[in-house]
């Protein structure tokens, strides 16, 4: 008798980000993948929009409240939720708790919703015990470090980890990859022209690394780095981390090549 | 001083295309971040030492009152005078009374942030009294009419061919061949030159880097030696210092010093550490026959209670603006102010008004370095978040910003018009991406697309992709 699930799957409730929803559907499916693999029953709230961080960090608490009351009625009833995104997965579960201090109805409800939160990676790494993947793709690749998760949630070894499993995958170290791509949010469409000279530092480390193609965890920080990439005509080709742990890079590269 | 903050992004602008200074600025990740590093990991018990310092400073705030009136008493105790200055101008006119009582035509200098927070030095020469820089990164940024762009390294944003050109245009009367080409040469010129500043100055004013309530002792650290040949030479020792410096005892401040050049400049110690309590006594074989404490407020004690108040634990290290990335895009003149860096973009407001400053809690990509840097854990970009919170809640962000966070919110607290939102948002891009996948321009993204491509989404989203794809 083949017994399919010795254990009852957890249930995960993928919470996409906004951006992985908009701009690169890809990222989401492999974050499915990833999780399936790694024996979860994965669930997609069709409640969900964005986590509020733009309010949030704008000084709009009343908004990034009540998206936050959103979010949470969406996802509290999974045994976790996971979010390809350390920088968003930062929000829920760090800063919403904070949102509803002082509320007897919201404030336990907030905290209990924020310590089922995790990063995709870190998910996979730490929580189902994932050591490998089985994907394979010949290329040489470096890995940048999301301020976010690297920092607020101490993602750093997990995506290195994983990543070396990938048959047939390099992966050299970026000379100051815990140091901001100058993405910011909010910071790079107020601030352009110093995100921009922060960008720049970032894409020529890159250029350095040898890699033909650089990886991260979060999507703005992404679409910034990429973005800059291909107005400087370079040749390496930007994915998430996630895309190549699932073995699906058959989608062109973020941003074109 | 004259404050710019308001005009922090022509600043920034101007700061960008500086060549000389990007060239200076290069400096500051090899001098300092290397440094720092291997400092920190040669100290295992670094982070618990970070703790401990977090806690002496949050206990002497919680009882501020208590520790600056022992402190003065032990001041009052060794002889010497404490003056507590509310305000800049107070602190202006208590220091000048004192100067010329003594009677003083030149003042020499230490480095102190807060005397150029209240702008000292201007007062001075405005009433006759010719003021001496004697830290060397002072001294040259006094040459040339400058402001520190550093909270510790004041000429940071100065290569070393600006220095030897201002040092052989004023120091004309030495040989003009002679040699500058050296960091040490240079240094050794100032000290040849500063020499005779120290014999001649009738008053030494220094700042001060704690205060012990237990002792009444002033202290500073310092690299070159100038600050103790200022507080002794002179007839008068003035020190001027903030009133959240203080610290309870020895101890605290045993324990707070294994923090402080470590974070700062990556040293175990600084060259010099020095203790002052009180005016030579008989016996003494120097020393000044006054000294003055000028206890300045100046806003702090309001930030007491507040949302703000752990900014006050601050050592002025200045660990967070070295490892910041803006800093180090733009250097400190662009803020604006005295206070540079994450730590002024959350101190800055609180002194001079977020109204005036409201750009540089805006100015940081909440990367977090700063925080996870700072010796005595203040939650920095927390800070400037409350910042946005207060600009927010006055309505002093721009309208465009404001409204269009508004109309975002509208929709985004709507799912199903936020799904139809996005589909067709990527529809549009993705058409206008074209087979490229990116768009090189975009109405209402200039300032995205001034510098970098968009990358263009596929012509759905993922939940309707994925609405599609589960749907029976």
């Amino acid at each position: 008798m083949h017994v399919e699930h010795a254990t009852p799957r957890p249930r995960v409730g993928l919470f996409v980000t906004c951006l992985v929803d908009l701009f690169r559907p890809g990222v989401g499916f492999a974050s499915v993948k990833l999780l399936e693999d790694a024996g979860c029953a994965v669930e997609v709230p069709m409640t969900q929009t964005c986590c509020g961080q733009p309010a949030y960090n704008s000084g709009d608490r009343a908004d990034a409240r009540v998206l936050a009351e959103q979010v949470i009625a969406a996802f509290e009833g999974f045994d976790h939720v996971v979010a390809p995104s350390g920088s968003c997965a930062g929000m829920l579960k760090k800063h919403y708790p904070g949102l509803f201090r002082g509320d007897p109805e919201w404030e336990g409800r907030a905290e209990r919703f924020a310590a089922k939160v995790h990063e995709l990676v870190s998910f996979l790494a730490d929580i189902r015990g994932m050591d490998a993947v089985a994907a394979r793709q010949a290329a040489t690749v470096t890995y940048h470090d999301s301020c976010s998760g690297l920092r607020e949630l101490g993602i750093r070894d997990q995506p290195r980890r994983l990543l070396r499993s990938v048959e047939g995958l390099e992966l050299v170290e970026l000379a100051d990859a815990d140091v901001c791509c100058g993405f910011g949010g909010t910071f790079c469409a107020k601030y352009p022209d110093i995100s921009n000279a922060i960008v720049e530092k970032k894409t020529a480390r890159i250029e350095e690394s040898g890699a033909g193609t650089l990886l991260a965890g979060d999507l703005g920080c992404l679409m910034n780095i990429a973005g800059k990439l291909r107005r400087q005509g370079s040749a390496v080709e930007v994915r998430h981390v996630a895309e190549v742990l699932a073995g699906m890079t058959d989608t062109p590269p973020i941003g074109g090549r | 001083m004259l404050i710019t903050s308001p005009s922090f992004k022509d600043n920034a602008r101007r700061a960008l295309g500086d060549d000389k200074l990007q060239q200076a600025l290069g400096n500051v990740q090899t001098g300092f971040i290397e440094k720092r590093r291997k400092a920190v990991d040669g100290l295992p018990e670094f982070e618990a030492l970070r703790d401990s310092a977090r806690d002496i400073k949050n206990h002497t705030l919680a009882h501020l009152d208590l520790y600056l009136e022992a402190y003065e008493a032990k001041v009052k105790a060794a002889g010497g005078h404490v003056h507590w200055a509310a305000t800049a101008e107070d602190a202006r006119k208590i220091v000048l009374d004192i100067c010329r009582a003594a009677g003083a035509r030149t003042v020499t200098k230490g480095k102190s942030m807060v005397s150029e927070e209240i702008g000292l030095n201007e007062h001075l020469e405005a009433n006759g009294i010719r003021p001496v820089e004697t830290d060397l990164g002072e001294y040259i940024i006094q040459l040339r009419g400058e402001h520190p762009s550093h909270i510790i390294a004041p000429a940071v944003h100065l290569t070393r061919d600006q220095v030897e050109a201002d040092f052989r245009r004023v120091h004309d009367h030495l040989a003009p061949g002679r040699e500058l080409s050296e960091p040490q040469s240079i240094l050794g010129e100032a000290r040849r030159v500063l020499r005779p500043a120290y014999f001649e100055a009738d008053v030494g004013i220094t700042g001060a880097n704690f205060l012990i309530a237990e002792t009444g002792t002033s202290v500073i650290v310092t690299n070159e030696g100038n600050g103790d040949l200022t507080q002794t030479l002179g007839k008068v020792h003035v020190v001027v210092a903030s009133i959240e410096k203080v610290v309870p005892t020895l101890e605290d401040l045993s324990q707070i010093l294994r923090l402080l050049a470590r974070s700062a400049t990556g040293q175990e110690m600084s060259v010099y550490t020095t203790l002052s309590t009180g005016p030579r006594r008989p016996g003494d074989p120097d020393g000044p026959g006054e000294y003055h404490v000028v206890l300045l407020d100046n806003g702090r004690s309001a930030m007491l209670g507040t949302e703000y108040q752990d900014m006050l634990r601050c050592i002025r290290c200045a660990a967070c603006m070295n490892h910041c990335p803006v800093y180090q895009a733009i250097g400190g003149h662009a803020y604006g102010w005295v206070y540079p860096g994450p730590m002024g973009a959350v101190l800055t407001p609180s002194l001079i008004g977020v109204d005036k400053a409201g750009h540089l809690p805006n100015a940081s990509t909440f990367c977090g370095r700063c925080e996870a840097v700072c010796p005595v854990r203040i939650p920095l970009p927390k800070m400037m978040r409350h910042w946005r919170e207060r600009e927010f809640e006055r309505g002093l962000n721009p309208p465009v910003q404001r409204y269009g966070l508004k109309a975002w919110a509208f929709v985004a607290r709507r799912p199903r018009l936020y799904r139809r939102a996005a589909a067709i948002a990527a529809w549009g891009l993705a058409t206008l991406g074209g087979t490229k996948r990116r768009l090189a321009s975009l109405p209402l993204a200039g300032g995205w697309t001034r510098h970098r491509d968009l990358p263009a989404p596929e012509k759905s989203t993922f939940l309707q992709q994925w609405q599609a794809r589960t749907r029976p």
